[in-house]
């Protein structure tokens, strides 16, 4: 049998800013477990020997569990355990603090599962499926999106994961540290071939990423695609820029906290970009009509992801320029947009989104 | 001259006083009942053996050789379905607890005898449906039944399993309805509150959880077979449902669940560390009460399946802190049976043995747990090996070692029989080992990164997955003795006295089999429980 050496190594690859705190932690909790594991079993091994049945002696009187020092001893062995357990939750606790409050400036990239395939957006339009291209020692955040059923995305060597659910987005952030190839991973069971729905991140030097990424498809960078269907939808005609049309403004919108014609508020965010486009009555802006028609079923997860990108990219009210487009070239709104082919965003009306998903059920 | 061999003389007792498989199927005897459980609960065992042997086989190579992909998910799914619910959940409290509740209260049988000949009935029906499933071709989703996927998108019987995991839920809630108005009500003169053993506590916690849990989970799988069958939306975003909202439900009941199957087992520990010590069991009223805090706390800890489920950061706190806190009364039980063998006589007979390796394989099962509540550790840990062996150290570690030190402790009550000393012995020692070798390479393999549920792995973890496979192998065969010498032992195994062991319970002071009103005369308790003082000098020594 051929084994390579790394099949004897008891930790992964460590390669992320995750790692060395998780793996700190660990050691800690595995010495404490394995203390006590070893207390009880020497006192158990030990009483077994010294307190063995001898034939003739008597029974033993029964000892009095009510007095002071057995209150000590049990008072002892409940708080201790607790003390020590105490200081795992909020080790765990600030790690999982940092993991969640992904940085501002990080570098964003979506993430679409679909059984049984991970598939990639940059910002700057390459797409990839199954490979994840990062580059080394800079923050990069994960939103992520399912086309069908739960899945979640795993990078042992980071150290972290986080469920990808379909209709709704969830982030995951991590710094690369250390150039490689590593495990991605489905950890959460998606059906037929979800041991088969693995790939790799290549964390590479920033000269490689940039390399990498200008080499890539040619086509226009996610917002530049975004702001095409918009168009192709007609979001537009309402949705004027200068805040005189039918429907608010979405100039500068994203992040900002919205009010409601019911009196409450909302973050402007990918939930509720996602939200006021399929359900469109379900939160509806003050001083606005309910007359935004649904676009349920018409828009793929991969549309939807650009539209959001390009209404992020609107910027602030002031300025003209995408906050992120192709790498330090600004793009000016107006510009036409990418000669991508819309189909394969827009879906058939007449296309319930089950339908696809369908496949011949017994019950 | 011929002389006729002298008659054998059969004492009376529950087992021969009736005969005919019609006296069986219609009894409403509560040992009666607890021996037809013990007859399909060991068959589901054996079924879910096998499908646990193949995940092995198939397990042993990185590459899928030996079932295709949706065999393979079958076959964990039945495995997980079959031990879960129908042999980790009733096997002690439908076998032992229905054996013995009655007879250590002093009570001639269960407050609702009928009604417990009708749970054994409903758990025969889901047991049917769950057959049904098996033999038709099986479902696919796992035991945890995850939305959208069971509810949209898998291929398998999911509508007849899930209803037979539904109809299978009556049993356990009516179970734990009957033993806690027994023992409320049909306790002995003199047997108060504090003078009962602590296995009845135990039971008494757990019927608690089936009642208040099992309700839950029945829901939730209806509003699953609603969704699949009718389309109407709960789980499903595409029909306007949450995918979340599922696992909620789900482990608002499944949490729970595990301490349905672990709090009996802890019972059983309690009598046989305290009968092979002849020692009062240390700090009686902290383990007691320890089991009524694991049944209260045991429900306010299921968002720690969640933790990276999208789940606010701020419920996972929660979660995570109240999670440290139910961990805290399993060390307590532990620490207080270790001191309970502080200054006995211990004697190392089977039962013995196998409550010491529950000590110790439940031990390492509670640590990891721990280790597992932790947000920063979870998040790399859930979904991989580490918590497949955590959560089998404590259910196949703690409930299936507690259910086999306890069936080797009364089997010689239940059937006036002795079994092989030496035999029993070697199959604790094989099932420890084999067991150890199984699950511990599994640790390692989590922390790794091997995620759960994966047909075909990458080769690096190959090394692992043959350390535990083979173990698995041990540990079949550690398990197949029992079925061997405890069968050989009904027909061959020398009379059982009253009290073998010289244990104290009230069980143990009529004769063995007991007959079928369990005691000629109403017993009357004057004193506490665990007074070994009292007990004749032991009559059976290995």
């Amino acid at each position: 049998m051929n084994i390579e050496p790394r099949s004897f190594q008891l930790f992964p690859d460590s390669a992320s800013n995750f790692a060395g705190t998780v793996d700190g932690l660990y050691l800690y909790m595995v010495l404490i477990s394995a203390f006590f594991s070893l207390l009880v079993a020497f006192l158990i091994i030990f009483f077994a020997v010294k307190y063995r049945k001898r034939p003739g002696a008597p029974v033993p009187p029964p000892i009095n569990d009510h007095s002071i020092g057995a209150m000590i001893l049990e008072i002892a062995w409940s708080v201790i355990p607790l003390g020590l357990s105490l200081v795992m939750f909020a080790w765990g606790a600030s790690i999982m603090f940092t993991e969640s409050r992904p940085p501002k400036d990080a570098l964003n990239i979506y993430v679409t599962g679909k059984r049984w395939m991970w598939k990639i957006q940059h910002l700057e339009g390459a797409r990839e499926i199954n490979e994840l291209h990062v580059p080394v020692n800079r923050d990069v955040r994960l939103t992520m999106t399912s086309e069908d059923v739960i899945h979640d995305f795993y990078v042992p060597a980071f150290r972290t994961k986080a469920d990808v659910l379909p209709g709704r987005y969830t982030t995951e952030w991590f710094r690369p540290t250390k150039i490689g190839d590593y495990h991605i991973f489905c950890a959460e069971y998606c059906g037929t071939k979800h041991s088969g729905m693995i790939g790799w991140v290549h964390v590479m030097s920033q000269e490689d990423y940039n390399k990498w990424l200008s080499a890539g498809s040619g086509e226009g960078s996610m917002a530049e695609e975004g702001e095409s269907l918009f168009r192709q939808l007609g979001c537009g005609e309402c949705h004027v820029r200068d805040g005189h049309g039918r429907a608010p403004s979405l100039r500068g919108a994203y992040g900002m906290i919205v009010d409601l014609a019911d009196g409450s508020h909302v973050r402007f965010d990918e939930a509720y970009i996602r939200e006021s486009i399929l359900y469109p009555q379900a939160k509806i802006v003050a001083g606005y009509d309910r007359i935004m028609p649904t676009f349920h079923g018409l828009i793929s997860d991969e549309g939807m992801l650009k539209l959001i990108e390009y209404i992020k990219s609107m910027g602030d009210p002031n300025g003209m320029t995408l906050e992120r487009s192709g790498p330090n070239e600004p793009a000016n709104l107006q510009k036409t947009g990418p000669q991508m082919s819309p189909e394969s965003e827009i879906k058939a009306p007449t296309t319930a989104p089950r339908a696809s998903a369908g496949t011949g059920k017994q019950q | 001259m011929i002389t006729a061999p002298p008659p054998v003389h059969v004492k009376k007792n529950y087992l021969n006083e009736k005969t005919g498989l019609k006296s069986w199927l219609l009894t409403s005897d509560h040992k009666r009942i607890a021996i037809l459980y013990l007859i399909v609960v060991t068959g589901f065992f054996a079924l879910g053996g096998i499908f646990a042997g193949l995940i092995r086989l198939e397990l042993a190579t990185p590459a899928g050789d030996l079932f295709e992909s949706n065999q393979y998910n079958k076959i964990f799914t039945m495995h997980g379905i079959i031990m879960v619910f129908f042999f980790l959940i009733p096997s002690i409290p439908a076998i032992l607890g229905n054996f013995l509740i009655p007879m250590m209260i002093g009570a001639k049988d269960l407050a609702f005898p009928r009604i417990n000949l009708l749970s054994w009935y409903i758990y025969m029906l889901g047991g049917v449906f769950t057959l049904y499933v098996l033999f038709t071709g099986g479902v696919d989703t796992g035991w945890t039944f995850y939305t959208p996927f069971s509810s949209s998108y898998s291929n398998g019987y999911v509508v007849a399993a899930g209803l037979g995991i539904f109809i299978n839920g009556f049993s356990a809630i009516l179970t734990g309805l009957n033993f806690i108005v027994t023992i409320h009500r049909m306790r002995a003169p003199g047997l108060t509150w504090f003078r009962l053993p602590l296995f009845v506590w135990a039971h008494y916690a757990t019927s608690a959880i089936q009642i208040l849990g099992t309700p839950v989970i029945a829901v939730t799988l209806f509003l699953l077979v609603l969704e699949r069958g009718l389309h109407i939306g709960f789980f499903d975003p595409a029909y306007g449902g949450d995918p979340v909202l599922f696992q909620h439900l789900f482990w608002f009941y499944s949490h729970p669940a595990v301490y349905i199957m672990i709090l009996p087992s802890m019972g059983v520990i309690s009598e046989v560390i305290s009968t092979f010590s002849s020692k009062k069991p240390f700090g009686y009223t902290f383990i007691a009460f320890s089991s009524v805090a694991i049944a209260v706390f045991g429900f306010l800890v299921w968002g720690h399946h969640l933790f990276v489920a999208g789940q606010s950061i701020y419920a996972g706190l929660v979660f995570s802190v109240l999670s440290y806190v139910v961990a805290i009364p399993s060390a307590i039980k532990v620490f207080n049976w270790a001191a309970t063998m502080y200054k006995g006589q211990i004697r190392m007979e089977t039962p013995m043995l196998y409550a010491i390796g529950f000590i110790g394989l439940f031990t390492v099962g509670g640590l990891t747990g721990v280790v597992l509540a932790s947000l920063g550790m979870d998040v790399h840990l859930t979904d991989t090996y580490f918590v497949i062996a955590h959560f089998h150290y404590v259910m196949v570690g703690g409930a299936l070692l507690g259910y086999l030190s306890g069936l080797h402790f009364w089997w010689p009550k239940m059937f006036g029989k002795m079994y092989s000393d030496v035999w029993s012995k070697v199959s604790a020692v094989l099932v420890f080992a084999g067991f150890n070798l199984t699950f511990g390479p599994q640790f390692l393999l989590g922390y790794m990164g091997m995620p759960r549920r994966y047909h075909v792995y990458p080769p690096e973890f190959q090394v692992f997955n043959v350390l535990s496979s083979a173990g698995a192998s041990v540990l079949g065969l550690g398990l197949l003795l029992p079925a061997v010498y405890l069968t050989w032992s009904l027909k061959y195994g020398e009379d059982a006295p009253p009290n073998p062991w010289g244990a104290t319970g009230l069980e143990w002071q009529t004769q063995s089999p007991p007959i079928s009103e369990n005691f000629e005369v109403t017993p009357v308790v004057t004193h506490e429980a665990y007074d070994y003082s009292t007990v004749q000098e032991v009559v059976h020594i290995g």
